[in-house]
């Protein structure tokens, strides 16, 4: 024990006369890293999303039942606390419920019953899915021994109006949502780093024409034109051409900011005499721009693309939630959200407003990387 | 300042103008045309219009020719205030929506006093009280503000006035007042209503605002000229609001060219949300029923009217700052 903290002190001294040195050597994402470790919001955001990502690799695994499988008489029933403690002894299990209609107001009404005591195993058998599209299995994280047998259920967060698990169904939206972000900041991404680098770089009319579409397109109020445009989706396309469609409506929304935040780079860096240099040695121009100009506003485009996913996000969902953007079969956050529309849901049913959480806690988690991101990424701060 | 106002008009009127055209496209882009949508409207309900009269309505919109001459025939008659027929409420476009713009355009606009007198004060604190406890709680609040959807704030705030207040607080009106001609005691009972609305609308635009005054407050207040004010002895107050606060407070005209449109895109799903009488709940519904007249109509007048006071707020800016309009000429 003593000897390896001995050897903790002599490495943390050797680190403390090499750190001057290894500034100089760093390689700039290395510098990046380094002050993005000290910021720790940042960090803590990084934690936060990568665990968002889990779930969307894993989304079926950490399901329990099957997220389209509906059974009417077990419609709005309220979640089931999981116990971790059977006595003295740990054991996991939820007590059983019993559902009856009260007959005066027909509302359903769901009893406790706190003598029954269904077992909760891990890695419990399933619903078959494919874990990451390639082996077929039906292992699942959490699940009863009997997953459909009516009185053993396991509904950690309720059951919607058609009696689906909410629970599973997160998990599968949280997949599609950030899927859908992912793939939206993407295509946001290269439309805005190739009509900003043209801008920026060229200059003249073309620089004329992109920024004014861009002021176009930023004074228009977003919502109510992809409302528009969303709403004149066919209805009888399929899943996968919906997605698409959504997901390109949505990257139309992201690209403006990026394209400016590139072209203002281009700006600064074209007069810069490492530009002039590599003109003058005769470089092309695809070498100058990816060789010697990407590599100092890299950093910039990622944090900036961090910081656009929160609206990419938030649009999605505003518009599923409309029923304006994915429909069902599909599931996502916003579709999800859509059951929550009215008061009196709300107000009977306060669990269908769950899948806001991750919503807001993504869209965080986002804002504060990407801040955290940006800082790193300013060489002067 | 005269080439700035001509240069902002035009594109102000350019902008306009791409409005139109996304609009009508959209109003084209469902399969079939108006009339045969109308058509198969009419047939549902029993009635039956015979081909003359098809073909007097197609001639009457000029759906039979070419997409630009459509276009332009939209948009003549759009000029004179007939934006065509609404089918879901078999009346003209315009006294359908008349009201509701109204309301829409009064509802950004306290939403836009509310984000300004939230934002000042709290933005001059956070800069003057840099890295206290008050600094810190406004930014969380302003980062928690800037990420529940404005939608999810309003159906948390319905969600508490219905369990804790055991009222419904949604809606602009009183439910006796609805139907009542407008006169003081409405316009009374419209002011009551529309702040809570308003106050979630203005969350976002705050936080924002917030983040930009005090980045900008700081800068001014490093400044030389801070130092030789209280060098002179002035007191704190007049130290900050003489000059930093109005060089920080440019940004308070500048961003309602962004705040405009981001108020208006939110108060459309708030107001469905908390059944707003605005055009919001009415948009959603004339899109999901292929009312495409009406839709379009509705996103066009909502991008004028945003384009409009952006071009206002440009102007009071240029006016306010006389770098912009060196700048710029």
């Amino acid at each position: 024990m003593a000897e390896e903290s001995a050897a903790l002190g002599r490495a943390l001294d050797d680190a403390a006369d090499r750190s001057s040195e290894r500034v100089y050597s760093a390689t700039q994402w290395q510098l990046m890293w380094w002050r993005l470790r000290r910021h720790r919001l940042a960090m803590v955001a990084a934690v936060v999303l990568i665990g968002f990502y889990i779930v969307v690799l894993g989304a079926n695994f950490l399901a329990i039942s099957d997220p389209q499988f509906s059974e009417a008489f077990r419609g709005e029933m309220p979640p089931q606390r999981l116990h971790f403690f059977d006595g003295w002894s740990p054991g996991l299990y939820v007590n059983g419920v019993s559902g009856a209609r009260d007959l005066k107001t027909f509302k359903k009404i769901y009893v406790n019953d706190p003598e029954v005591k269904i077992p909760v195993r891990l890695f419990a058998r399933g619903y078959e899915y494919k874990f990451l599209g390639l082996i077929r299995t039906d292992r699942h994280l959490l699940g009863v021994s009997a997953p459909y047998k009516s009185e053993e259920t396991l509904f950690l967060i309720g059951t919607d109006v058609q009696g689906r698990d909410v629970w599973s169904r997160l998990m599968l939206a949280t997949r599609i949502s950030m899927l859908i972000g992912l793939v939206s900041v993407v295509i946001s991404l290269i439309l805005g780093v190739v009509l900003g680098g043209v801008s920026g770089y060229y200059g003249g009319w073309p620089d004329i024409i992109i920024q004014r579409v861009i002021e176009i397109l930023r004074s228009i109020p977003t919502i109510p034109l992809w409302m528009g445009i969303a709403a004149a989706v066919p209805r009888e396309w399929s899943i996968i051409k919906i997605y698409f469609a959504i997901t390109i409506i949505i990257s139309l929304i992201g690209w403006t900011t990026l394209a400016r935040e590139v072209r203002g780079r281009f700006l600064s860096l074209r007069d810069e005499d490492f530009v002039t240099a590599a003109e003058l040695s005769g470089a092309s121009k695809m070498r100058i721009i990816f060789r010697h100009m990407a590599p100092s506003f890299l950093s910039h485009i990622i944090a900036s693309t961090t910081l656009a996913l929160p609206a990419i996000i938030i649009s999605e969902t505003s518009l599923s939630f409309l029923g304006l953007g994915l429909r069902p079969p599909a599931i996502s956050w916003g579709v999800m959200l859509q059951a929550a529309q009215n008061v009196q849901t709300i107000a009977l049913t306060p669990w269908l407003m769950v899948p806001a959480v991750p919503v807001i806690g993504a869209v965080l988690a986002f804002n504060f990387l990407g801040d955290g991101l940006r800082d790193a990424a300013d060489p002067y701060g | 300042m005269l080439g700035f106002i001509i240069r902002r008009l035009l594109l102000s009127l350019l902008t306009i103008f791409a409005v139109s055209v996304i609009s009508f496209a959209i109003i084209q882009l469902p399969p079939g045309d108006y009339v045969s949508t109308y058509i198969a409207q009419l047939l549902t309900s029993g009635e039956v219009i015979d081909e003359t009269e098809a073909a007097n309505l197609r001639a009457q919109y000029g759906l039979d020719s070419p997409f630009p001459v459509q276009y332009y025939k939209w948009v003549s008659s759009a000029i004179q205030g007939d934006f065509g027929l609404s089918m879901e409420y078999q009346r003209p476009v315009g006294d359908v929506i008349g009201d509701r713009l109204a309301l829409t355009a009064a509802l950004a606009f306290v939403s836009i006093v509310f984000t300004w007198v939230l934002a000042i004060p709290i933005g001059v604190y956070s800069a003057v009280k840099q890295y206290s406890v008050g600094d810190y709680v406004f930014t969380f609040i302003g980062f928690l503000g800037l990420a529940i959807p404005n939608f999810l704030l309003a159906l948390v705030l319905l969600y508490f006035g219905f369990v804790y207040l055991d009222a419904n607080i949604g809606g602009l009106f009183s439910p006796g007042m609805v139907d009542q001609p407008y006169g003081p005691a409405k316009v009374w009972d419209l002011l009551t209503h529309l702040w809570l609305p308003s106050l979630i609308l203005a969350v976002a635009g705050t936080a924002q605002l917030i983040r930009v005054l005090r980045a900008n407050m700081l800068d001014e207040l490093r400044k030389p000229y801070v130092v030789t004010a209280r060098a002179k002895g002035l007191g704190e107050w007049r130290v900050v609001t003489k000059y930093p606060l109005r060089v920080a407070m440019n940004p308070l005209m500048s961003t309602v060219g962004y705040l405009l449109p981001l108020l208006v895109s939110g108060s459309i799903i708030v107001s469905i949300v908390m059944s707003l009488p605005t055009v919001g709940p009415m948009l959603l519904r004339s899109l999901l029923a292929q009312d495409m007249f009406l839709a379009g109509t509705i996103i066009m007048l909502i991008g004028v009217m945003t384009v409009i006071g952006t071009f206002i707020s440009d102007l009071l800016l240029a006016w306010i700052d006389p770098r912009i309009r060196v700048e710029n000429s």
